[in-house]
């Protein structure tokens, strides 16, 4: 997928984590085989079961790990190759992460000013009134106050928390942001207004974002394409709409027939769809791979299922 | 549903708590004076603002506030004893084994550096008093009715080596090894995509019904509410603002924080621009005056501003906290926003359309 229109392209990914020895001995392919392209400003969702891999995509990509195999290119230059300080600048000059956990990623001793203003002094500036500045800045916009800017992480309801982790990532202006479950642990009028100010951010910076989420309405409404991982694999790839018009991978399904809405009549009423990959595939004699099914929606499946999927976008159209 | 909750057992009986926290720069009053009642058998939600304080007022009702928290009044009846006074013995007797708690965050609730199953096993050794074997057995068999693939391996793994959601599983897997009469759940599934997400609220709805479990769910997520709830609590700046079963909630939402909440939620069917809540969430060392939502409010009147409006009855299950509820405001003729009218109509007739 050498292909230049894409800022971030994942070619192959693989990060297997081995634990254990001997009879004990555990091998997690938590990516395995992964290939997706982002383009410039765009948001891309990534969505799936807990445990598939998501965050471990979103980690590699940012180099808290090795990957194991395959290729990552931002904006054509290798990220994936052997680490040095050069690169090390390289990928914290361009690409953020806000991360998952956000009591886990903020450090307890650290005030709020001095979390959130660090990535200016890495950076080396040394103004301290104008850091001062940008943080009350930073902190308005992500829906908090200057009075919070002396506290500390401890002090904070998980919420806030979040906020805070998404000021420290979007001040120092990256390219392209990961943001691992940003709004998950919000209450939805602030998660209304962190999509907003994610939305504007990615307006005025042009700002891309890999968007990782499990609430597939937050990821709809945001995203442009998304991709849904299922162990390791990505199963699916589409714009927002024709995943949601046309789900074609089984999995995708049953994580469409899950999203709770917020009516309790139809909720009580909910029938869901069960994803058995043993009952829903027969890989016996035919291998899967990534196929572009119609014009940018990519469905991992074998021929026989390749026809069956095409034979159903035909009767939808 | 109102003449049910009159013949039912209360469980647990929440009255005018306030909590308090000492902070650098004064006092925060975290909770401010809620009340309320929980039922056997019962799911209550609680949803509202982050910040609000839905963790502060169940962490109160588990005894684990932080050390900087005063508990400055009211009380918590459960079985006999007022909670806001009993010993730290007495809560190793009722939180995990009576009382169990599933947070928001797996990871403060797991040792770091303690094997997955050994955690299991040290509850079930320590509320049901299991033998080592019998307790090992038992961890497998809930690793597994929580959907932990290959629980023989995953056993000796530590948290570390755990997805976020696989965490949570392990979490749930805990407070269930308990046994408890109540389960305190905060967020429960926030790090959880949706199918398992699904399961595990399946899996808490057939044990609530199993075991005739009463529930405290906290969750931002209106989908989950909706799936899960009998009655909802709405929260505002340390108040409980609305109260109702949750039809009243989703269908006849009475407070205006109620109406901006269902508001911002997205919605599969648009790309608008969210209704995002205005300002920012009060200080809460100096509490507004007066309705604590008004700034924000469209709709506030002069009242708001000075006046704390008291809980309005609506119903027998149903009363909200605003002046517009009052007779004489009654007349001003203020409803709920146009947009979400026309969308609980649109959601009416999908529920009985699929009915
Ligand atoms: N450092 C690690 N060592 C060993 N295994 C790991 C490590 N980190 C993750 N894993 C494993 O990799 C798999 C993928 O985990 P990951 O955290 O990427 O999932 P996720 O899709 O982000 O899930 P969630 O939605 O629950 O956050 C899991 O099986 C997990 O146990
Ligand atoms: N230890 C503490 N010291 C000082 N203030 C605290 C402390 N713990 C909580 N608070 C404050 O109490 C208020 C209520 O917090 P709480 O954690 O109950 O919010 P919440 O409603 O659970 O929010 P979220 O939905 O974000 O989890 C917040 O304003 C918070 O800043
Ligand atoms: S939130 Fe408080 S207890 Fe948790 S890590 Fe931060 S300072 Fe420590
Ligand atoms: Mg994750
Ligand atoms: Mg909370």
């Amino acid at each position: 997928m050498a292909d230049s229109q894409y800022i971030l392209e994942v070619n192959n990914l693989c990060q297997h984590f081995s634990s254990g020895r001997g009879k004990k001995q555990l091998t997690v392919k938590a990516v395995d085989d992964v290939t997706f392209g982002v383009r410039p400003a765009e948001t891309f969702g990534l969505v799936g079961e807990s445990g598939c891999g998501k965050t471990t995509t979103g980690r590699t990509i940012i180099r808290l790990y090795n990957p194991t195999g395959g290729e990552v290119l931002f904006n054509g230059r290798d990220i994936a190759g052997k680490m040095n300080p050069d690169l090390r600048k390289y990928l914290t000059d361009n690409i953020a992460m806000i991360f998952q956990d956000p009591i886990e990623s903020l450090n307890p001793k650290m005030t709020i000013e001095e979390i959130i203003g660090e990535g200016l002094k890495v950076r080396g500036m040394k103004d301290q009134a104008e850091i001062r500045k940008m943080v009350v800045d930073m902190l308005r916009k992500v829906g908090l106050v200057e009075e919070h800017a002396t506290r500390y992480p401890h002090e904070f309801s998980g919420g806030q928390r979040q906020r805070i982790g998404i000021a420290r990532a979007i001040i120092v202006k990256p390219k392209m942001i990961i943001a691992d479950e940003p709004v998950s642990a919000l209450d939805v009028s602030v998660q209304a207004q962190v999509i907003n100010l994610l939305n504007d951010l990615k307006e005025e910076m042009g700002l891309t974002i890999l968007f990782i989420a499990h609430n597939l309405s937050v990821v709809k409404y945001f995203s442009d394409r998304i991709g849904v991982m299922y162990f390791g694999h990505l199963v699916e790839v589409a714009n927002g709409e024709d995943l949601y018009k046309n789900p074609l991978h089984p999995y995708t399904k049953a994580l469409l027939s899950a999203i709770p809405e917020p009516n309790p009549i139809t909720e009580r009423q909910r029938v869901r769809i069960d994803y058995v990959p043993a009952r829903d595939h027969d890989y016996s004699n035919e291998q899967p791979s990534m196929v572009e099914v119609e014009p940018e929606h990519f469905v991992y499946c074998s021929p026989s299922e390749l026809a069956k999927y095409r034979e159903q976008i035909a009767a939808n159209a | 549903m109102a003449a049910e909750n009159m013949n039912r057992e209360v469980v647990l009986s929440v009255k005018d708590l306030k909590v308090n926290f000492r902070a650098y720069g004064g006092l925060v009053q975290a909770v401010r004076g809620i009340s309320f009642d929980l039922y056997r058998g019962e799911t209550l939600a609680i949803v509202g603002e982050s910040g609000s304080g839905k963790s502060v007022s169940i962490k109160a009702i588990l005894g684990i506030l932080a050390n900087n928290a005063i508990i400055a009044d009211g009380s918590i009846m459960y079985d006999g004893m007022d909670l806001t006074k009993v010993k730290e013995d007495t809560f190793h007797e009722i939180r995990g084994n009576r009382i169990g708690l599933i947070f928001q965050d797996p990871l403060s609730a797991l040792n770091p550096i303690m094997k997955i199953g050994n955690q299991i096993t040290e509850s079930l050794r320590l509320n049901r008093k299991m033998k080592k074997e019998e307790a090992k057995k038992v961890a497998l068999e809930l690793m597994k009715s929580v959907g932990i693939p290959e629980p023989e391996k995953r056993f000796d793994q530590y948290p570390f080596q755990f997805s976020g959601g696989m965490r949570q599983r392990i979490v749930i897997a805990i407070a269930l090894a308990g046994d408890p009469e109540i389960l305190i759940c905060d967020e429960p599934t926030t790090a959880l995509d949706v199918t398992v997400q699904a399961k595990i609220l399946e899996l808490i709805n057939q044990i609530k019904k199993e075991r005739n479990l009463s529930v405290i769910f906290i969750t931002h997520d209106l989908g989950v509410v909706a799936n899960m709830a009998d009655r909802v609590n709405v929260m505002y700046a340390g108040k409980v603002v609305e109260t109702g079963t949750a039809e009243e909630i989703f269908f006849e939402p009475a407070h205006p924080y109620t109406w901006a909440l269902l508001s911002s939620m997205p919605d599969l069917h648009t790309k608008d621009r969210l209704d995002a809540i205005p300002g920012t969430p009060p200080n809460m060392i100096y509490p507004p005056k007066g309705d604590a939502f008004a700034a924000r409010n469209a709709y506030a009147m002069k009242i708001d501003y000075e006046m704390e409006p008291p809980m309005f009855k609506i119903t027998d299950t149903h009363a909200a906290a605003t002046w517009l509820l009052h007779p004489k405001a009654a007349a001003n003729g203020i409803e709920m926003p146009a947009g979400l009218k026309a969308r609980i109509e649109r959601m009416k007739r999908s529920g009985a359309l699929n009915g």
